[in-house]
């Protein structure tokens, strides 16, 4: 039940930010400090993201084989290899790691 | 100008496919945090927008609760609002046309959009619906591919998955690291999280870390 109230309540809130930016006049968001936030936010909470998703568990701070996975993502990322091949590698390489262990 | 108009079709189509390809790693991610095949869909069919369907589940994988997780996805999504706005002068939409239009309105649709330009309002239009149709299309089909894929894999861990989720958000992540600013805010928003998950509720970490965005922007640090 919970995770049918994340699913609807998510794609109403993200349907209602679109049809509003049709609707507002463009001034309301032509406020150079909200463009500036607005800009961030994604970059913050991606980041977020990835640390959380990577290095924690529960409400601790974990090291384990995702961490090499992550690794094997940044040297991808870097290697300038497209979306697919990065989170491939970094599958593969935390699976290995936990076959190993 | 037929060649133009297939140059628009084919960098439509082109990125379609690719970014469609995101859905497989969205699907799996959805299954892996615990939503149903059937749930995972309807995330992708009504949502359509990555990075906020990436964030609920990535909050519900986390142990966070239901109001964490629409906060959390609601937030990534505000960009949405702001393609909106450069849309809206440009399709001229009323009615059931704007609804769709809106829906479509994603990074995708947009930028390419707005990069047919030279080329004319008429392919800015045509750019707009072709990659709005084609991603949601693409999304869809490979949302149900990696949801279904992640069902019969069983453990995550075993194969990787629960490396794979923040791997694609890195991936999200990268393009967006173009200057030392940007990078550095995002080492301090990453460094916050980890913190703000030992201290806080389970699967608020993440929503809190909007405050280093609303800091960082208030600033003016760009």
């Amino acid at each position: 039940m919970t995770l049918w109230i994340v699913v609807l309540g998510t794609s109403a809130v993200c349907f209602a930010t679109k049809v509003a930016g049709y609707l507002i006049p463009a001034r309301w968001l032509h406020h150079e400090r909200v463009q500036r936030i607005n800009a961030l936010m994604p970059i913050v909470l991606l980041s977020a993201l990835v640390a959380v998703q990577s290095l924690t568990s529960k409400t601790h701070l974990v090291i384990d084989h995702r961490l090499g996975g992550m690794a094997v993502a940044i040297g991808a990322l870097i290697a300038r290899a497209p979306f697919p091949v990065v989170v491939l590698s970094a599958a593969l390489t935390s699976a290995l790691l936990v076959h190993w262990h | 100008m037929p060649s133009l108009a297939t140059a628009t079709f084919r960098q439509s189509l082109s990125v379609s496919f690719t970014v469609g390809l995101y859905g497989i790693a969205c699907g799996a991610a959805s299954v892996a945090a615990g939503l149903s095949v059937l749930q995972t869909c309807a995330l992708s069919l009504l949502t359509f927008t990555g990075a906020s369907q990436f964030a609920a589940v990535g909050v519900v994988g986390a142990g966070g609760g239901a109001a964490a997780a629409i906060a959390t996805a609601g937030l990534l999504g505000t960009r949405n609002a702001l393609y909106g706005l450069q849309m809206a002068p440009r399709l001229q939409l009323r009615g059931w046309r704007r609804i769709l239009a809106a829906h479509w309105t994603i990074d995708e649709s947009t930028n390419v959009a707005i990069a047919q330009e030279p080329v004319g309002p008429a392919a800015v239009t045509a750019g707009f619906w072709l990659t709005g149709g084609g991603v949601y299309l693409f999304w869809n089909i490979f949302t149900l591919a990696g949801a279904l894929g992640a069902k019969s894999i069983g453990s995550p861990s075993a194969w990787g998955l629960d490396a794979a989720v923040p791997a694609a958000f890195l991936g999200l992540l990268w393009p967006r690291l173009t200057t030392r600013s940007t990078r550095g805010i995002a080492v301090g928003a990453a460094l916050f999280a980890l913190g703000a998950t030992t201290a806080l509720p389970p699967g608020t970490a993440i929503i809190a870390s909007a405050v280093v965005a609303v800091l960082a922007g208030w600033r003016g640090n760009k």
